[in-house]
């Protein structure tokens, strides 16, 4: 078992001393963003192009769902929301802290990324997690 | 190149097969395709069977197992929900390149209940409900409310399709469901990802379908002419890059470029198409596909359901035999249902929901991941 918590997603970063932050792979070529470590661009085709990136915790909601119905133990309704970042980058995740209401919800508003436990999930060997989630800015 | 023409196509009616095997199941289709043009698994040349959830286990084998072990090749396809346009696409393929002039091809599958996609990776913890959803309901509401970012389109607007779509299945036989379920229904159904409600959802169900696809010599040959459909137009595209695609599955780019290439290759418009059966897998995307087929301008999809234009009777009629919505949707076989469908309707053979007149039919069919099939047919002249 890990000391502290893992990250949920290679590309959720966790410097030693520093702020948990999400990274990116930028192509040097064509400047597509990508998530996760790669070597090469699918969107122009540049081999071993990529640089990595911080990704801004700043963004916007780009599109989103109600999740109603989900696997057991899953907690419901809950935001499923797609967000655009500042300077480059989507990301998926919940959008916590507004009421799962599409009255409520509006494309475009400003959210933030923020870092907590993930949901005290955890994994078969009891390692717990760090995840990311939005909340309205 | 000749044309190669469907000769003989057909489809079980849809519903829960569990004590029948997936070879069992498609033999069903396949002898009654060969039923339908008058010939047997002997007269055959290759075997092209789609199949998504037995993916590794030869299928196609299997199914002549059941029904006639002549030798012939057999090509075992799976592409997501496409995989029955694929298979058939290879059959036309093979016909068209001249190394076969009669070819079977199949698609069958037999589901679970319950939700697709969403089920993760196997290291670590689960993300589903963490970092949102991967479940299919939540991908396409998702697509459907970029649309409705985009252009306005109402949660009712979305309903509609499905209430239309059970609506064209009352007069389907084959259908999996005929029950006629108003705009209130629809919309009080439970929710599963916000805006599809249970009843904008696909059904999950067993089924299979096949078609007989020969050139044109040979069709003559066998004097199968009479009721023959033309391929006009066979397309498969996967997903070009978009700038979101690692989180938010496109399944735009690659209809549009499917759809563009096949109006090309058969020479026809939208504005030439008498019926469409398109991959209506959750009542949000079908509203997504009119724009991505041209049925409509850029926005104006929501009118285009609101006015009546995609119902049997309407301008162009859209899943007339219920779609995945109420015929239902077995993975692999949806593409060939889609075939048997416009087929029936250019034949006059539709009884109660035919489609007057029908000359030129386009199925679509999409499998996440991504893959686009399309096919534009035509009555054989």
């Amino acid at each position: 078992m890990s000391d502290g918590p893992l990250p949920v997603v290679s590309y959720l970063k966790m410097p030693e001393g520093g702020e948990p932050y999400l990274e990116g792979h930028r192509c040097d070529v064509c400047g597509a963003v990508f998530l996760g470590e790669r070597r090469h661009c699918s969107k122009c085709g540049a081999r071993d192009s990529m640089s990595t990136f911080q990704l801004s915790n700043r963004g916007t909601l780009y599109s989103y769902s109600i999740v109603h119905r989900s696997f057991p133990g899953i907690d419901v309704p809950y935001i499923s929301a797609i967000v655009d970042l500042e300077g480059g980058g989507t990301i998926k995740g919940n959008l916590i802290g507004i009421e799962a209401d599409p009255e409520k919800i509006s494309f475009g508003m400003p959210v933030e990324v923020v870092f907590d436990d993930a949901l005290g999930r955890k994994d078969a060997d009891g390692n717990s997690y760090l995840s990311y989630f939005f909340k309205p800015a | 190149m000749a044309d190669a023409y469907v000769v003989g196509v057909d489809m079980i009616k849809f519903g829960r097969f569990p004590e029948k095997s997936v070879p069992q199941l498609g033999a069903e289709a396949a002898l009654l395709a060969l039923d339908d043009c008058g010939l047997t698994v002997k007269d055959m040349q290759a075997l092209y069977c789609g199949n998504l959830n037995q993916a590794s286990g030869m299928v196609g084998q299997r199914l002549l197992q059941e029904i006639g072990q002549t030798g012939i090749p057999v090509v075992n396809v799976s592409n997501a929900c496409a995989t029955g346009a694929t298979a058939f696409r290879e059959a036309w393929m093979s016909v068209k390149a001249d190394v076969y002039d009669i070819v079977l091809a199949v698609g069958v599958e037999q589901m679970g209940k319950g939700l697709l996609g969403g089920g993760g990776g196997s290291k670590g913890i689960s993300k589903e409900g963490l970092l949102g959803s991967g479940t299919m309901p939540s991908v396409f509401a998702e697509a459907g409310l970029e649309h409705t970012r985009n252009h306005g389109t109402t949660f009712e607007q979305f309903a509609k399709v499905s209430v239309k779509n059970h609506h064209h299945s009352t007069m389907n036989a084959k259908a999996m469901y005929q029950i006629e379920t108003p705009l209130e229904v629809v919309m009080n159904a439970e929710m599963i990802s916000y805006p599809n409600t249970k009843l904008m959802c696909s059904v999950n169900v067993d089924g299979s379908a096949a078609a007989v696809i020969a050139s044109e010599q040979k069709a003559r040959e066998l004097g199968l002419m009479d009721r023959a459909i033309k391929v006009r137009a066979s397309v498969l595209t996967s997903d070009p890059w978009q700038e979101r695609d690692l989180v938010m599955p496109d399944v735009n780019s690659c209809t549009r470029m499917a759809s563009k290439a096949a109006y090309e290759m058969a020479g026809v418009g939208p504005e030439d198409l008498d019926l469409v059966e398109l991959h209506d897998c959750f009542a949000t995307a079908e509203i997504l596909h009119y724009e991505n087929l041209g049925l409509c301008e850029e926005g104006e999809a929501g009118r285009l359901i609101d006015d009546g234009d995609v119902e049997l009777g309407g301008r162009v009629p859209v899943n007339v035999s219920g779609g995945l919505l109420s015929k239902g949707h077995p993975l692999g076989a949806t593409g060939i249902a889609n075939i048997y469908e416009v087929s029936t309707h250019l034949r006059g053979e539709a009884g109660r929901r035919q489609v007057e007149d029908a000359k030129i039919g386009l199925t679509h069919v999409i499998g996440l991941g991504s893959a686009c099939g399309i096919h534009i047919l035509e009555k054989a002249a």
